[in-house]
C-alpha cells in the first residue's frame, strides 16, 4: 500500500494478541478524506479487534496508527474522539440505568445538538426515558446521534445495521452519503455485502488476522468479494471434501441415511430472532447449521438445550412432542449441548472425572451411594475414546482448551445422548484436535447418534456434515449437501443470496 | 436485496406515558415515604409522649443509620458494597470522644472536620486496595471491619469520653420555635450540600454508570477506577459523619457502637430501593428506608415486644417489602 497523502487514518501492521490466540496478525488499513471505507471478513478475522484498536479500546501489541498524517494512538474512546475518529461500538455505549440525558451529560454531549443530529434522521426520542427501556435499534440510533455532534473526521460503524431494520438502516446510508458530501470519511463495518456495493467506494478485506486487499466492491461484485474473503485456503478444502466425498460417505450410504428414521423434528419453531426454523435431524447424520453472526443459531440452540422457552412452532423427539423447560427436561430426552463457551458447560474447579460423570447423577431417582466402580468405568471408557490427555485430570481448568472441549463432549458419550448440539465445538482449539473432533463426530453419527453441528470456520462443514443449513435473518435460506458445501456457497447463502439451481 | 433511495419517513419513538415513565423511575422512593408516612398514625396512637418530643427522639435514634445507609447507598449504586462502615463509625466515635472531653464547641467542630477527613482517607483507602489488587469489594472490606474494630478497642478499651454540650446540641436541640429537630436538618442539609450537585454534575452520574454497566461507562469515557476509588471517598464523608453523629447522640465514645450499622445500613439500602447490583437507586428513598427502620423498632418497642422477636419481625417486614416492591415493578416494567 503506498502512502496516501489524503490519508485520514493510516494503520500499518497493527496486530494483537491474547495470550497464544491471534486476534490481529498484521493488519494495514488506509482511509482517505471524504470516502466510504468498508472492512470486511468472515467471522474472527479480526475486524473488531483492529475497530478496537484504533479507538482506544485495546491497546495494540505492534504496528503504527496515524490520523490526518500525524502518529499517534488514542489512548481511550474520548481520546479517539478528540483525535477525531468518533466510533459507534457494537456494543451500545450507553449507561443502562441512566435517562437518554444523564448519559449525554455524562460524556459531556450538548442535548440540543444531539436532538437535532436525530432530527436530520427523521426520530425523535424522549431524552426522558431510561436507556434500559428503549429497543436496541434506537440505542443503536443514538449512538449514531451522539457520535456525529464531534462531526469526526472519521465515523466508524462496527455492525451498526445488524441490529437495524431497514427503515432504519436506510437513514443511516442517508447519514454515511453525508458525510462523504461534506468531505469527512465513514469507516464501516458490515456481514451484508450488498451494503457494501450500494454506498461504499474502497473495502479492505481481512483474513486471520491480516488484510489481503483493498478493492472497489462496484468492480467485481459480492462475487469478487467473498474470493478475496475466502483466499487459497478454499482451493485446498475444497480438495479436502471432495477426498472425503469418495472415502467415507458414498452416496449410498448418504441417501440410506435419508431413510433413517427422525431423532429431532423441528417444526416453524420461534424464538429471539428464530422466525420459524424447521428441519429434521435423523439418525446416524452431522447436520450443519451455517450462520453469519447473530443470525438465531444461538438462541436455536438454547432453546433446544431447554434453556429458552419457545415462542412459537413445535419440536418433536423420537416422535414425541418435546417442549422442555429446564435443561434437566432436554436431558432427560437425551437432547444435549456442548455450548460455544466450553466454560459454561465445566466445573472447571473440579476433576475431569467429575466433570464427565456430572450427568449421570442428575436425576433424583439416583440419590444415595454413587456406584465408583460403574462410574470409573463409564468416565474411563469416554476418556479413552477422546484421547484425553489425563495428565492434568485434577482441575478441568488446567486442560488445554481442546482437552476442554474434549471433556464436554465426553461427558454425553459416558450418558449416552439421542441429539448431540454442537454449538461451535472447535472455537479457539488447535488444528490436531479439531481433526480429532471431526472424526470423533463422524464415528458418533455412524453409530446411530445425530449431531447438529454450527461452526464459526466454514471449511469445517463439508468435512463434518451430511447436509447443511444456511440461516439468516432467523430463516433457512439454503439446504446443500455435505460435501457441496463449500466456502464459496455457504458464503452466499449466508449472505441471504440466491443459490445457482445446480447447486441447491 | 436491494436499497431502496425513497426518503425515510419521519419516525418517533414513544415509550411509556409520563406519568407511568416517574412511577418506573421514582416509584420505589415515593413508596417508601409512603410507608414511613403509613406507619405514623399507628406511632402516635401507641405513645404517650407529645408529637414534638417523640419525632426529635426519632430523629436523633434514626441519625447514625441515615448516614451509614447514604455511604452504603453510594457504594452499593456504585457496584460495591462496605461492610466496614459500621466499624470504621465506631473508630471515629471513639477518637471524638476520646479527644473532645476537653474542648471547647470551636475546638470540637474543627476537629470533627478533621475527623471526616480522617474517614474520607480511611474509606478511600479501601477503594484504592480494592480497584488496585482487584480483590472482590465484600472481601476487601470485610477485612477492613475487623482493622477499624482493632483501631477503635486499641483507642479506647471500655466505653468513655465525653463532648461539648453544644455540641451534642447539633443532634438533640431543635431550631428554636420551628419544632424541626437538628437531627432531621443535619441528613438533610448534607444530602443537599453533597448529593444533589453530584447526581445532576458528571461525577455523581460516572458513580451511576460504572455500577450500571462497567463497559457501557468505560466506552463512554469513564475511568472506572478512578470513579469507584470516589465512591469511596464520598461514602468516607457520610462515614465520618455517621461517627460523630454517634458520638454527639450519646454523648460518649464507645469501641462497639458501631457494630450494628453495617448490616443495618445494607438492610436500609435494599429497603430504599437500591439495586444490590449497582446503578439503581438513591439517596432520598434510603433515607426514608432508614427512619422506617428505626420507627418500627420504636414502635415494636412501645407495643412492649420482647426485643429478640423484634428483630424477627424487623427482618421478616424487610423481606417482604422488597419482594412486594419487585413484583410491583416488574408489573410495571411489562
Amino acid at each position: 500500500m503506498s502512502d496516501n497523502p489524503r490519508a485520514v487514518l493510516e494503520a500499518r501492521g497493527v496486530a494483537k494478541h491474547y495470550g497464544p490466540v491471534v486476534a490481529l496478525r498484521s493488519a494495514d488499513l488506509s482511509v482517505s478524506a471524504g470516502e466510504v471505507h468498508a472492512l470486511l471478513g468472515a467471522n474472527g478475522a479480526g475486524k473488531s479487534t483492529l475497530v478496537k484498536c484504533l479507538t482506544g479500546v485495546i491497546r495494540p501489541d505492534a504496528g503504527t496508527i496515524s490520523v490526518a498524517g500525524r502518529e499517534t494512538r488514542a489512548r481511550s474512546p474520548m481520546h479517539a474522539a478528540r483525535l477525531g475518529l468518533s466510533p459507534v461500538f457494537q456494543d451500545p455505549a450507553l449507561v443502562p440505568d441512566l435517562t437518554v440525558a444523564q448519559n449525554l451529560r455524562l460524556t459531556g454531549s450538548s442535548l440540543d445538538s444531539v436532538r437535532s443530529q436525530l432530527a436530520t434522521m427523521d426520530l425523535k426520542v424522549s431524552f426522558h426515558e431510561l436507556v434500559g427501556d428503549l429497543p436496541l435499534p434506537i440505542l443503536r440510533m443514538l449512538d449514531l446521534a451522539r457520535a456525529l455532534t464531534h462531526d469526526p473526521q472519521l465515523l466508524i460503524l462496527d455492525e451498526i445495521t445488524a441490529a437495524l431494520p431497514s427503515d432504519l438502516a436506510e437513514r443511516v446510508f442517508n447519514v454515511m452519503r453525508d458525510r462523504r458530501e461534506h468531505g469527512r470519511s465513514v469507516l464501516f463495518i458490515t456481514h451484508r455485502l450488498a451494503e457494501v456495493i450500494a454506498i461504499c467506494d474502497r473495502a479492505t478485506i481481512l483474513r486471520d488476522g491480516s488484510d489481503v486487499g483493498t478493492m472497489s466492491p462496484q468492480e467485481g461484485g459480492e462475487a469478487r468479494i467473498v474470493e478475496i474473503m475466502l483466499g487459497p485456503e478454499a482451493a485446498r478444502a475444497g480438495v479436502e471434501a471432495s477426498e472425503r466425498e469418495e472415502a467415507e460417505l458414498p452416496a449410498a450410504a448418504a441417501e440410506a441415511a435419508a431413510e433413517a428414521p427422525a431423532v429431532l423434528e423441528v417444526d416453524e419453531l420461534q424464538v429471539g430472532g428464530v422466525q420459524g426454523i424447521s428441519f429434521t435431524l435423523r439418525r446416524g447424520e452431522v447436520l450443519g447449521l451455517a450462520a453469519l453472526e447473530g443470525q438465531g443459531q444461538d438462541e436455536l440452540f438454547e432453546a433446544l438445550a431447554g434453556q429458552r422457552r419457545f415462542e412459537g412452532g413445535e419440536v418433536r423427539v423420537g416422535g414425541k412432542a418435546f417442549r422442555p423447560r429446564h435443561p434437566y427436561d432436554a436431558i432427560r430426552r437425551k437432547v444435549v449441548l456442548v455450548p460455544p463457551d466450553r466454560l459454561l458447560a465445566l466445573l472447571p474447579q473440579r476433576s475431569v472425572r467429575e466433570n464427565v460423570a456430572a450427568p449421570l447423577y442428575n436425576s433424583p431417582r439416583r440419590w444415595g451411594p454413587i456406584n465408583m466402580r460403574e462410574e470409573g468405568r463409564r468416565v474411563r471408557k469416554a476418556v479413552d475414546a477422546l484421547q484425553i490427555d489425563m495428565r492434568a485430570a485434577r482441575q478441568v481448568r488446567r486442560l488445554s482448551g481442546g482437552n476442554q472441549q474434549k471433556v464436554t463432549i465426553a461427558r454425553w458419550l459416558a450418558s449416552g445422548f439421542a441429539a448431540l448440539l454442537c454449538n461451535d465445538p472447535t472455537r479457539g482449539i488447535d488444528v490436531g484436535t479439531k481433526r480429532q473432533v471431526y472424526g470423533l463426530l463422524r464415528e458418533l453419527a455412524s453409530d446411530g447418534g445425530a449431531i447438529l453441528f454450527f461452526s464459526s470456520e466454514l471449511a469445517e462443514f463439508p468435512l463434518v456434515c451430511d447436509r447443511v443449513l444456511t440461516i439468516y435473518g432467523g430463516r433457512v435460506t439454503a439446504e446443500l449437501v455435505g460435501a457441496a458445501a463449500d466456502e464459496a456457497t455457504l458464503l452466499q447463502a449466508m449472505h441471504g443470496l440466491e443459490l445457482d439451481e445446480a447447486v441447491a | 436485496m436491494t436499497t431502496a433511495t425513497t426518503a425515510a419517513e419521519p419516525l418517533e419513538f414513544r415509550g411509556a406515558a409520563p406519568w407511568r415513565r416517574a412511577l418506573r423511575q421514582h416509584g420505589w422512593t415515593i413508596a417508601v415515604w409512603l410507608v414511613l408516612l403509613a406507619m405514623v398514625p399507628y406511632w402516635r396512637s401507641l405513645s404517650e409522649q407529645g408529637f414534638e418530643f417523640d419525632l426529635q427522639a426519632l430523629a436523633i435514634d434514626a441519625l447514625p443509620l441515615c448516614f451509614a445507609a447514604m455511604a452504603q447507598a453510594i457504594v452499593v449504586i456504585s457496584g460495591g458494597i462496605d461492610l466496614s462502615i459500621g466499624s470504621l463509625m465506631g473508630a471515629i466515635n471513639v477518637l471524638s470522644a476520646r479527644e473532645m472531653v476537653d474542648m471547647s464547641f470551636r475546638q470540637a467542630l474543627a476537629f470533627s472536620l478533621l475527623l471526616v477527613l480522617l474517614a474520607v482517607l480511611a474509606s478511600g483507602f479501601t477503594g484504592l486496595v480494592i480497584t488496585l489488587t482487584r480483590i472482590p469489594d465484600i472481601v476487601v472490606t470485610l477485612g477492613m471491619l475487623f482493622v477499624w474494630q482493632g483501631v477503635a478497642l486499641w483507642i479506647m478499651e471500655i466505653p468513655g469520653g465525653g463532648v461539648p454540650l453544644d455540641y451534642s446540641d447539633l443532634a438533640l436541640g431543635d431550631l428554636g420555635t420551628t419544632g424541626i429537630p437538628n437531627g432531621a436538618l443535619v441528613v438533610f442539609a448534607a444530602l443537599l450540600l453533597v448529593w444533589v450537585p453530584l447526581r445532576w454534575l458528571r461525577p455523581g452520574l460516572a458513580i451511576y454508570a460504572v455500577g450500571s454497566n462497567r463497559n457501557s461507562a468505560y466506552l463512554s469515557g469513564i475511568g472506572v477506577a478512578r470513579t469507584r476509588v470516589g465512591a469511596y471517598l464520598l461514602a468516607g464523608v457520610f462515614t465520618g459523619l455517621g461517627g460523630l453523629a454517634l458520638t454527639a447522640s450519646s454523648g460518649i465514645g464507645d469501641p462497639n457502637s458501631g457494630a450494628t450499622y453495617t448490616l443495618n445500613s445494607v438492610a436500609a439500602v435494599v429497603l430504599g430501593g437500591v439495586s444490590l447490583l449497582g446503578g439503581v437507586g438513591g439517596l432520598i428513598g434510603v433515607i426514608a428506608a432508614a427512619y422506617v427502620l428505626t420507627l418500627s423498632k420504636i414502635i415494636l418497642l412501645l407495643r412492649g415486644t420482647d426485643p429478640n422477636y423484634a428483630n424477627v419481625y424487623q427482618g421478616a417486614l424487610i423481606i417482604l417489602v422488597v419482594v412486594l416492591g419487585g413484583l410491583l415493578t416488574r408489573k410495571t416494567r411489562s
